[in-house]
């Protein structure tokens, strides 16, 4: 797991100076490693032939890591001083990365910069990536979750138009659940995710966690709101008790009617496109989360581009930054992979522009809200989801929930209290 | 005395070698099990504390710790008989004397060991696929309805079971194989002369020589299958429903996932700790059965 330099690079570089003995030697050559993960990994290779040839004596050493892993290797390149000059870093890892003083601020850079500005994006990417009033990311691609639904079911059960409210979504569950012949459930909120339930909890006004990310704040009556239309759409029967990996294939069971509701990410806009079949594209759309009262906010996801401190040449690692911002490469990203540009300017282009089942993500992201900025978020969602499972089982209430996801909550920020209780004191 | 310092000198090598990458590691993870080495710590030492035994404590009112501990000893209780009986019944077969093309078949079940298990795992996980899998049509021919091998939580362990016994017979089988040649032909010409079936020569000959060979196989599998990582970690990444996290998984995942390094050496030593437990018994009843 640890991370070594690449000897390819090294052979290569070796190779390079064995020619360059017969060519005028070439001082400024540059070799930047970039690292990125899973599918984006493998796409963003095809850009960097432009990159290099628009800045002679860059060049990129793309490597691409897989997301299981990529996590404990970044932590462990940081440990053992391997980073790279470049990342992908998903927007959730960088309040942990900027913790370990391993993020280049890049302020100063965003400040002289025409291509990365706060104003070409939406806001609540934006913000994702200042951490503790430090901007430490430029955006890449976004995510966030919303309704998947069964167009032609919803119009069987009277809903010509997909909710936008809370109460107009428990309608159509109901209805849908209703129809004749129906088999099943209306909705899937997997178990094993905890995404529905954090939407519903970030369209609330009170934040998730107090006392400068110190303590939970899940006992507030706007999470317990969100906790009980959770789990009064279990209660009801209007979605399985069951996790994505107990559903054998998603995408036909979709199909067949199994479900007419599915909260999920932008990567299965393609996947619905590929797996039903062409006569059957009619039958789905998506739509905004619906909120308590009207449209609500969504998960401000998705994966920013960051400069780690160590690197030699960070001013050529911004350039490739900037580069991989701009509106065109952009939207050539988005048609190679299928990813959401976080640019308003890029979904006035195509393939976005055009592109009407994304309608709905261009809509949403003008709401999206960054998750709490702690390292220790990660681990609270997962808790937060744990203790949610065991509500819609029936074995606690929803106050019961909701002070257990504290009582877990407090217990993994008890050292984040301790260092602000220190730094509170170091400063008086 | 001279003997005693010649003597001396000969071990210095093996006992500095031993002192410099075991002991000095050792001694630093039980310090770093007392302190809350987390990534706070790794990004400025003066936020790292002292903690006493809280790791610990912490860890035995874990609930996921005590079910990586039964996990853990799910595989043990159940892959360590079957992996030995599959051993010895593969060994056997080998030294028969009905064996044909034995040095063929010899490398042929010795095989699954030195491949790399990354690459063996990629061929199991199409052999347990529940659509499409070998396993599944064969039991389909019996008339058993697909089971989603790596899917449910109550099959993923078995699934995990059978492709390490697979992957490992084979290392016990040569020991065995080699024990059998050490019993002495008479031994069974004796037997069979007073009317012995096979199996009570089996019983009352082969096993009762085979016996010190026993207690090194099974110290060696219980100590390797309590260590049980690799498997879950290509196969299933500790799912479904954490129903494949063994207690080396689990200390991975603190340590290297969430850095917590204060809590994976507590849970390094505490398996370290069960695992001395477990070879002192499994020694005082053999030394109590004779067979040391």
């Amino acid at each position: 797991m640890t991370a070594r330099p690449p000897r390819r690079a090294l052979l290569a570089q070796i190779g390079a100076a064995t020619l360059a003995g017969c060519a005028p030697a070439r001082k400024d050559g540059v070799v930047l490693k970039f690292w990125a993960m899973g599918r984006e990994g493998e796409v963003v290779q095809t850009l960097m032939p432009a990159f290099e040839r628009a800045n002679p004596g860059i060049r990129v050493d793309v490597q691409q890591l897989p997301w299981s892993a990529a996590h404990a290797k970044l932590l462990t390149g940081f440990a053992g001083g391997s980073l790279p000059d470049v990342c992908e870093v998903g927007n959730t890892w960088l309040p942990e990365f900027a913790a370990l003083r391993a993020l280049e601020p890049l302020d100063a850079l965003v400040a002289g910069s025409r291509v990365v500005r706060a104003a070409d994006d939406f806001p609540g990417i934006w913000r994702t990536n200042i951490v503790d009033g430090v901007l430490c990311g430029a955006p890449w691609y976004v995510d966030t979750r919303l309704l998947f639904y069964r167009r032609d079911l919803l119009a069987k059960a009277g809903f010509p138009v997909a909710p936008t409210t809370w109460a107009q979504w428990m309608a159509a569950m109901q209805a849908v659940k209703g129809l004749a012949g129906s088999s099943g459930y209306p909705a899937l909120l997997p178990l094993n995710e905890f995404e529905p339930l954090l939407t519903l909890a970030l369209q609330q006004d009170d934040p998730l966690l107090r006392d400068g990310g110190g303590r939970g704040n899940f006992r507030s009556a706007g999470f317990r709101r969100a906790l009980a239309f959770y789990g009064e759409v279990f209660r009801r029967g209007l979605a399985p008790l069951e996790s994505s990996t107990q559903i054998g294939n998603l995408y036909d069971e979709f199909d067949r009617g199994s479900f007419a509701f599915y909260v999920t990410g932008p990567w299965n806009l393609g996947e619905f496109r590929r797996r039903l079949p062409a006569a059957r594209q009619d039958i789905w759309m998506t739509a905004p989360m619906p909120g308590p009262a009207g449209p609500g906010a969504g998960i401000a996801g998705g994966s920013s581009l960051a400069v780690f401190r160590g690197s030699r040449d960070k001013a050529a690692a911004w350039r490739l930054v900037e580069y991989l911002s701009q509106s065109q490469v952009q939207s050539r990203f988005s048609a190679l992979t299928g990813d959401l540009s976080p640019r308003r300017d890029a979904w006035s282009a195509p393939p976005l522009a055009g592109d009407v089942k994304a309608a709905a993500f261009r809509d949403q992201l003008e709401r999206v809200k960054p998750t709490p900025q702690v390292p220790e978020w990660e681990r609270i969602a997962t808790e937060m989801q744990l203790v949610a499972e065991q509500m819609v089982h029936g074995r606690l209430s929803v106050d019961q929930a909701a002070a257990e996801i504290d009582r877990r909550a407090d217990r993994l920020l008890e050292k984040r209290r301790w260092m602000l209780a220190r730094r509170a004191g170091a400063t008086p | 005395m001279k003997g005693g310092q010649a003597g001396w000198a000969f071990v210095a090598p093996a006992l500095a070698v031993i002192g410099l990458f075991f002991l000095v590691p050792t001694m630093a993870a039980l310090a770093l099990s007392l302190t809350d080495f987390d990534i706070y710590a790794l990004a400025d030492l003066r936020n790292l504390r002292f903690v006493g035994f809280r790791n610990y404590a912490e860890l035995l009112a874990n609930p996921l710790f005590w079910q990586a501990l039964g996990n853990t000893l799910y595989f043990v209780v159940v892959g360590v008989p079957i992996s030995i009986a599959v051993s010895l019944a593969a060994a056997l077969l080998l030294e028969s004397r009905l064996a044909r093309f034995r040095s063929f078949f010899r490398t042929a079940l010795f095989a699954p060991v030195v491949t790399t298990l990354v690459a063996v795992a990629v061929i199991w996980r199409y052999l347990l696929h529940t659509h499409y899998g070998l396993l599944n049509y064969a039991l389909g021919a019996l008339g058993v309805s697909p089971v989603d091998w790596l899917g449910d939580p109550h099959w993923a362990m078995p699934a995990i079971i059978l492709f390490a016994v697979w992957k490992n017979f084979g290392y016990n089988m040569l020991i065995f194989v080699a024990g059998l040649q050490t019993i002495p032909e008479d031994l069974y010409e004796a037997a069979r002369m007073d009317g012995a079936s096979a199996l009570r020569r089996f019983w009352h000959v082969t096993l009762p020589a085979l016996a010190p060979v026993l207690l090194l196989v099974s110290l060696l599998t219980v100590a390797g299958y309590l260590q049980l990582f690799a498997e879950p970690y290509v196969m299933t990444q500790g799912g479904p429903q954490q129903s494949t996290v063994s207690v080396l998984y689990f200390m991975f995942e603190q340590g290297f996932k969430w850095w917590n390094l204060g809590t994976a050496s507590a849970v390094a030593f505490l398996l370290f700790v069960m695992i001395l437990a477990v070879t002192l018994i499994q020694l005082a009843v053999a030394r109590r059965r004779g067979a040391l």
